[in-house]
Parts: C-alpha cells; sequence; structure tokens
C-alpha cells in the first residue's frame, strides 16, 4: 500500500512538479509571510461540542492542499469554515483567527457575500439547481449583477472550458442540467463556481459520489486548475490526496495532527498516528 | 381469529374508501338528472348567449350565466390577485426565515384563520370593511366585488400558505447550499432558486385556493350585493353563480324550470372546480426534472 502511493506519487510529480521553487519544506512554509489562507489557533464549537482543536496551518496562493483523515475528523467542518457556511449552522461559533488574503474573515466588518465570491465550494454531492446548464452557469454573475447577454455567454463558455465539460454540453446549453451524468453535473458545480471568479476553490470530497472515469476528469481538472486557483480539497481517498496535492494536512479527531508538503507526508510523516492512517493500519 | 379480524377491517377500509367515490358519482348524478329538464327545455345555448339571468321573468324568461360567471371571475381574480403574493411571501417566511419560535407560533394562528366560519367573514364585510371601501373610493356603498375579493382573498390564504410552505420546506437543502456559496444573499437565494424549485408545489398550492375562492358562497352573498347586471369595474355589484344558487333556491319552485336552471349552475360551478381541482393534482404529481 504504502510503495503504491509513493509510487504514484513519484509519477505524479514528473507530471506536475511542486509549485513552489523551494527545496526545503521549511522555507517553503516560512518563506513568505503573506499566505492566501491563513489559520490560527481555530477552535470550533457546535453548541458544547468542540469540533476543531486549535487548528493552525497555511496555504500559499495556487496548488492544491488535500485534507485528509478519517470520517467525523472535522475535515469538511474546517473547510466550511474557510467561507463560513458553518454561519447557516444554528449555535456554532469559533475562538482564533481566519484570514485570507491577508483580511481576518471573522471580523464583524466582514462582507460574507464577498467572502462566498472570493471563495467558492464545491460540494460532496452534485448539486446543480434544477435549470439550463446555461441558467446554472449564468447564475453567480447574475446575481453579481452582469445584466449583458454578450457578457454572460462568454462567461459561461469560458466556464465550460474552464471544467472541461464545453465540448460535451457546447450543442444543449438549454437542456436541463439535471439530465447530464453524475461527473458531468460536478464538473457542472466547478463550472458554475469557476463563474464568479473566485480566488480560492474549496472542495469538499468532489469525487466520492461519481465514477472512477469522471474521477479521473475531475482531479485532471482540478490540476488545471491550480494554475490559476488555490485549492483546499477534502478527501478521505489518500491515494487521491497523494495524485493531485502538492501539500497534505491530516485530520484525526478534530486535531490536525501533521500537514506539510504531499510527497514528505506520505515518506517520512513525523507523526505515529499520521504512518499509522497512511499505511492503513485504521480509518 | 386475527385473521377475520384482518379480514373485516380490510372490508371496513375498503368501504370507507368505495364511500368518496360513491358520493361524488352521486353528486354528478344528481347535478346532471336534474339540470336535463333545463337543457331539454330550452337548450345549452342560451345559457352562455349574451343577455342577463332572469328565469322567472313574466314575458320572456332569460338565462345567460354569463354576467354571473364574469362575477365569479371577478372576485376569484381580485381574491388571487392579493392572496397569492401574500400567501406565498408568508410561506417562504415561515419555511426560509422565521426561528422555529416564530414558526410554532405562527402556524395555528394559519389554521385559525382556516377555520372562521365564512359568515363571520362576511359579517365583517358588512360592517367593518364595506364603510371602509365606501371611505376610501368615495362610493355610496362598499358592497361589491371588490369587498368579496379581499374576503376570499382573506379566506384562501391559509390554503395556499400551508400548501406553498410544504412545497417550498420539501426544495433539497443543496440548492440554497450552492446559492449561498456563490455569494448570493438568502432574498437572492429565496427568489431565484428555492421558490422557483417549488414552482410545480407553489402552482398546486395557488389551484387549490382558488378552488376554494371560486366555490366561497356565504361570504360573497353577503358583501357582493347580488346585481345580475354586467359588472364594469370592482367597485360594481356582482353576483357569483355559487350565490346565485344560495339566492334564488329557497324560493324556486320545486321541479319548475327555474329549478332544473340553478342545477345547470351549480354544474357549470362544479365542472370549474374540477377543472381547476384537477389541473392542482397535475401540477403536484409532475415529476420534477429528473436524471433522463
Amino acid at each position: 500500500m504504502m510503495m503504491q502511493i509513493v509510487n504514484t506519487l513519484k509519477n505524479e510529480n514528473k507530471l506536475h512538479p511542486p509549485l513552489t521553487n523551494n527545496s526545503s519544506e521549511e522555507s517553503a512554509l516560512t518563506g513568505k509571510d503573506h499566505f492566501e489562507v491563513k489559520v490560527e489557533n481555530l477552535q470550533f464549537f457546535y453548541g458544547r461540542k468542540q469540533a476543531l482543536f486549535d487548528i493552525n496551518i497555511e496555504a500559499q496562493e495556487k496548488g492544491v492542499t488535500a485534507l485528509i483523515g478519517p470520517s467525523g475528523c472535522g475535515k469538511t467542518t474546517f473547510l466550511r469554515v474557510l467561507n463560513r457556511m458553518n454561519d447557516l449552522v444554528t449555535d456554532t461559533h469559533l475562538e482564533g483567527r481566519v484570514c485570507i488574503q491577508g483580511r481576518d474573515i471573522y471580523d464583524p466588518a466582514t462582507d460574507v457575500v464577498e467572502l462566498r465570491k472570493r471563495v467558492g465550494m464545491v460540494f460532496q454531492q452534485p448539486n446543480p439547481f434544477p435549470k439550463s446548464i446555461f441558467d446554472n452557469i449564468a447564475y453567480g454573475p447574475r446575481i453579481h449583477g452582469e445584466k449583458n447577454k454578450n457578457r454572460l455567454s462568454e462567461i459561461v463558455e469560458k466556464s465550460l472550458q474552464g471544467a472541461a465539460l464545453w465540448d460535451e454540453v457546447k450543442d444543449r446549453l438549454y437542456d436541463p442540467a439535471l439530465s447530464l451524468s453524475g461527473g458531468q453535473q460536478q464538473r457542472l458545480c466547478i463550472a458554475r463556481v469557476l463563474a464568479v471568479q473566485p480566488k480560492i476553490l474549496l472542495m469538499d470530497e468532489p469525487t466520492s459520489a461519481v465514477d472512477p472515469i469522471a474521477t479521473q476528469r475531475i482531479e485532471d481538472l482540478v490540476r488545471e486548475l491550480c494554475r490559476d486557483y488555490t485549492i483546499i480539497i477534502v478527501t478521505h481517498n489518500m491515494q487521491q490526496a497523494a495524485r493531485i496535492s502538492d501539500y497534505t494536512g491530516f485530520f484525526l479527531q478534530g486535531e490536525l495532527i501533521e500537514w506539510g508538503e504531499t510527497s514528505r507526508i506520505f515518506t517520512r510523516p513525523r507523526d505515529q498516528r499520521t504512518e499509522d492512517y497512511i499505511t492503513g493500519r485504521f480509518g | 381469529m386475527p385473521a377475520i379480524t384482518e379480514k373485516i377491517m380490510k372490508i371496513i377500509f375498503w368501504l370507507s374508501g368505495m364511500a368518496i367515490i360513491f358520493f361524488l358519482a352521486g353528486i354528478m348524478f344528481t347535478l346532471l338528472s336534474n339540470s336535463i329538464p333545463a337543457f331539454e327545455e330550452i337548450g345549452l345555448k342560451p345559457f352562455f348567449t349574451d343577455g342577463v339571468w332572469r328565469p322567472s321573468a313574466f314575458a320572456e324568461p332569460t338565462y345567460s350565466l354569463l354576467n354571473m360567471i364574469m362575477g365569479t371571475f371577478m372576485v376569484t381574480a381580485g381574491a388571487l390577485a392579493f392572496a397569492v403574493p401574500v400567501g406565498i411571501a408568508a410561506a417562504a417566511y415561515l419555511s426560509e426565515i422565521a426561528s422555529p419560535w416564530e414558526r410554532e407560533f405562527f402556524k395555528p394562528i394559519v389554521e385559525i384563520l382556516a377555520g372562521i366560519p365564512s359568515v363571520v367573514l362576511g359579517f365583517i364585510g358588512l360592517v367593518v370593511l364595506a364603510p371602509l371601501l365606501a371611505a376610501v373610493f368615495n362610493i355610496p356603498s362598499g358592497i361589491n366585488a371588490l369587498n368579496g375579493a379581499i374576503l376570499v382573498g382573506v379566506m384562501a390564504l391559509p390554503t395556499i400558505i400551508t400548501l406553498a410552505e410544504d412545497a417550498i420546506t420539501a426544495v433539497p437543502g443543496e440548492y440554497r447550499h450552492a446559492s449561498l456559496a456563490l455569494g448570493a444573499t438568502r432574498w437572492q437565494t429565496i427568489w431565484k432558486v428555492t421558490i422557483p424549485a417549488a414552482f410545480s408545489g407553489i402552482s398546486a398550492a395557488v389551484m387549490l385556493g382558488m378552488g376554494r375562492a371560486i366555490g366561497e358562497t356565504m361570504t360573497v352573498l353577503m358583501v357582493t350585493g347580488n346585481m345580475i347586471a354586467r359588472p364594469t369595474s370592482y367597485l360594481d355589484s356582482v353576483r357569483t353563480l355559487s350565490a346565485n344558487i344560495a339566492v334564488e333556491i329557497g324560493d324556486v319552485v320545486f321541479n319548475s324550470l327555474h329549478f332544473h336552471a340553478l342545477f345547470v349552475v351549480g354544474l357549470v360551478l362544479f365542472m370549474i372546480t374540477f377543472i381547476v381541482n384537477l389541473m392542482a393534482d397535475i401540477l403536484i404529481h409532475r415529476k420534477p426534472e429528473v436524471n433522463r
């Protein structure tokens, strides 16, 4: 199992060299003082139950950070902290600082609508609206005030191309989005997010509800997109993390046990629990 | 032993179900069989040709239902023009915005509103709404189509609110989350995603509210003035199909032509509500767009 992952990783690294030029991991993590995402001493609570314990993590601009860990370990909760989707759950609160592009997003002055424009999210289950393909993609730009039909068509085409779906749907843009296959629907959801031009993409197990071929497509897409976007992806598939991410964080029972360059996490984990997890001793 | 009780229970439930069909068939049969003598004597056409409803005229009785169909239409359309927006907004509020505490408080109120006897509403229409309308529009009397429309709208509201709320609540949460995660406000999400996704259910709610409004009798009888002349505005008195039956059935000679003509009115009313309810049913059972 371990060898297999390492091999995958080596191959992938040839195709997608890490985006940072720093050879040593430590300098990669501290060499820049401005991070795209910087989380300090985050504690998160559902009511009185604490779900996240003292999380510290940083992500540089562009590239893929994968969050792995067993079910219920808090990785999805953490992801939803980053675009404040947890605000929708009643009786939650948090402590600590969550900075995105240098701004504390839990500052009372934060405009949540504007934040979610900058920080897009792709969900576990493909969730297109019961509208046409075109209207799904145009939804975001429209609510943000774009009315010009030509501009909208342009955005729709560009977003669908960005999500590698254009060629499959260009002749049926006005068909219901729900007539697409599961994998196509998920790429449509990615295109829908791209249409609002976010800087950061949060993906919550985006391949868990689609078939292997669609998974492959979406993984390729993630590698494509990370040239332009900062991607944080939750997965419980370790091989996927190894294949597509530059950095990996390992969550366990609400704690971020370890994080660092993916190649290092999968070959030389520092914590015994990380090693146990990635070698399949539990999870 | 248990097998026998099982069988008896099954028969009792079967009979209860059949009773509904029996009642409906019975009503249809009564309406039809009592209408037929009128059709035989005067045909179908006089009911739908221009004129007025004057079946007891000494010289030349006329049987046109057009003015009353128009009155029914005006009261119904007016009621919906007010009840649909308010009802949908209230439903969206209850399911999307209200806190659990507010919901617990408002839902019984909606049910109480549904339980107010129509004669009580009619009375309120007479003593409160009529003088108010007369003052606002500077007309001698507020007994008119507008008065009826407002009250019938109030009566249709609980139906529309309850059913539309069910439809909105049934919209999957993923749609809302997708919309909010794209940076939509809650208002944009309700207006552009949730309500359109609940469209078929909301239309059904409107249709059933409309069915309620078309058939409503006592209130409109009390507040619309019951004039058989052709109405030209909402400030005119109108007579609805339902009110017409209620007004005249008391002093009509049993089995006379007038008597049978009133059954034709009932038949027309029944057909209208039947079609509206059928449309509501089709909308409720229409499959949402799914994987093909």
